[in-house]
């Protein structure tokens, strides 16, 4: 028999995130710090919607681009937050989670031997959407000095005459970081003079904790729009990962050729999921405040409790993850994991799940409750004190 | 929100909190919560630091009930002064005027059903102003305090995602 396999496909690494959790979800009595989804149910009048929605029967397609008054609702709270205006006609397209957006735009746009530019540690998904694409990716480390964020300089060293788009995704999975206004505006002009598409994953945006200054895209900037697609959802804001809904904006060309591909591959996002959707942004802006309060809370229990044991950490500012250093014991981030789980049974992910340069770092989730981070955060005390006597 | 709201809504749900993790999951000082703590409690705005038991899940023959009363409030005599005449009973654990088709809702604590019927006839009854009660037992509670008292689905998150 021929093989059968495409071999760009084959190339293509599984997820590191796979092999940890084969391990993790083997063992019983795990504590886990692993996850990348809220811990939070969706809110109820949420949930009511959508049940209303199937009563009554509400369960045909819609538009392939989503329910226009989703779309309206998505475009004004875009609006409401960054003071940009996208029509809703033509601007807008709801997607199966960012996840799918983030898909649909390199395949839109990418040509073979396209550079795209994204920043390491980085969320599983842009390397391998950005290879089946056919282009290729180039990755910036992003250093700890810098807490995680994307210099000029390190943007500038990385262009070439082949780079098309540089991916952002602030605030990040995994490290936690946040771009400012001001990190964002160093950059700017140099994209603008590149000319560079930016694709900017926004799926944290709700969930920041710099009391000076609120969430600014990128798209907020003069010249930008026009260059920008932006993506974000309904998983991490409303505790919604289950509905798969996420959407994206940006100038009409390129939408209408990303609604090309998702009308013949997804025809169109589940409509229970959408009217869900369509509630939540109506009314579930105290959810969102009510939650983030809770993640704050646990940002900085865990970030007192990382100090406390001698755990050096930049303070993350967004999200819902803790990057530590764990460089000083002496193991690989796979290793210190690896012990951990299988020693203490506390799982968290080597931070090399999410590129090389997330070496020496491991990601933990704070997507947990105050008691759940306490007994877990008594393992991890216990391992360390056991790894200095090793010493 | 203020920070004697923040510290009233973790607490309201956990007291058990120490002033130094409050202050933890606050970003504040230590210093300061107690004080504030202090403040609160001088005020009466913290009346107290309860544990909030599932008594269905004893093994008791006792029920609870809740009764609603309609008075007759006389000259020179409110509400407030009759309400005087039915918290003071151990009986009751808690006591509310209510606008809408009566003046009272009382709870009682559990207690087996003959003593229940006993309060009601013998002591609230017979209260000069009470004209009417209309006595509901408790067959099953669902939520108290935010708290389901029924078992909750366990979390069905996987492990380890990205």
């Amino acid at each position: 028999m021929r093989n059968f396999l495409n071999k760009k496909v084959q190339a293509i690494e599984p997820s590191g995130i796979r092999r940890f959790f084969s391990m993790a979800s083997e063992m019983k009595d795990v504590i886990s710090l692993g996850v990348g989804e809220p811990d939070f149910d969706t809110p109820w009048h949420v949930r009511d919607e959508a049940i209303y929605t199937i009563q009554k029967g509400r369960t045909f397609y819609t538009a392939n681009a989503g329910l226009l008054e989703l779309r309206q609702a998505i475009a004004e709270n875009i609006m409401r937050l960054q003071g940009v205006a996208y029509d809703p006609a033509k601007e807008v397209l709801v997607t199966i989670g960012g996840s799918e957006a983030i898909d649909l735009v390199f395949r839109a746009v990418i040509e073979p031997e396209d550079e795209v530019i994204y920043t390491q540690p980085s969320y599983v998904s842009y390397l391998p959407c950005v290879q089946l694409a056919g282009g290729v990716p180039v990755a910036i480390d992003l250093k700890e000095e810098n807490n995680f964020r994307l210099t000029r300089e390190e943007l500038e060293a990385a262009i070439t005459d082949k780079t098309k788009v540089l991916v952002l995704s602030f605030p990040n999975n995994p490290t936690g970081a946040v771009m400012t206004k001001a990190d964002l505006e160093a950059i700017v002009d140099l994209i603008i003079e590149k000319d560079l598409l930016v694709v900017s994953d926004e799926i944290y945006d709700r969930l920041t904790y710099n009391d000076d200054e609120e969430h600014v895209s990128i798209i907020s900037f003069p010249g930008m729009r026009e260059r920008t697609i932006y993506i974000n959802g309904f998983s991490k804001a409303y505790a919604m990962t289950g509905w798969r809904l996420g959407y994206c904006a940006g100038p009409a060309q390129i939408i209408e050729q990303m609604t090309k591909i998702h009308q013949f591959t997804i025809m169109a996002a589940p409509t229970m999921s959408q009217y869900a959707g369509l509630e939540a942004l109506k009314s579930g802006e105290q959810d969102v405040e009510e939650m983030r309060e809770s993640y704050n809370q646990r940002r900085r229990f865990l970030l007192s409790e990382l100090e406390r044991l001698g755990i050096p950490c930049f303070e993350p500012l967004g999200a819902f993850y803790i990057f530590p250093n764990i460089s000083q014991f002496g193991m690989t981030s796979e290793e210190f994991a690896t012990r951990l789980i299988m020693e203490k049974r506390v799982a968290v992910v080597p931070g090399t799940a999410f590129g090389k340069s997330g070496e020496g770092f491991v990601r933990i989730s704070y997507a947990y409750s105050i008691n759940e981070l306490k007994a877990a955060i008594e393992r991890i005390e216990q391992f360390i004190e056991e790894l200095k006597q090793e010493k | 929100m203020d920070i004697r709201e923040k510290i009233l809504k973790l607490i309201e749900h956990d007291s058990r909190l120490t002033h130094k993790e409050i202050a933890t999951l606050l970003g504040l000082e230590e210093a300061l919560i107690s004080q504030t703590i202090k403040e609160l409690e001088e005020e009466k705005i913290i009346c107290g630091y309860h544990t909030l038991v599932n008594w269905d899940k004893t093994d008791d023959n006792m029920v609870s009930a809740i009764i609603e009363l309609r008075v007759n409030p006389q000259r020179g005599q409110g509400f407030d002064r009759i309400a005087e005449k039915i918290y003071h009973f151990p009986e009751v654990k808690s006591m509310y005027l209510t606008s809408g088709g009566f003046d009272f809702l009382i709870e009682l604590h559990k207690a087996p059903i003959r003593e229940i019927a006993d309060f009601v006839s013998s002591r609230l009854s017979i209260i000069e102003e009470v004209q009417s009660t209309t006595t509901h037992v408790i067959l099953k509670k669902y939520k108290e305090y935010d708290t389901l008292f029924i078992k909750k689905e366990n979390n069905r998150r996987m492990v380890v995602t990205p």
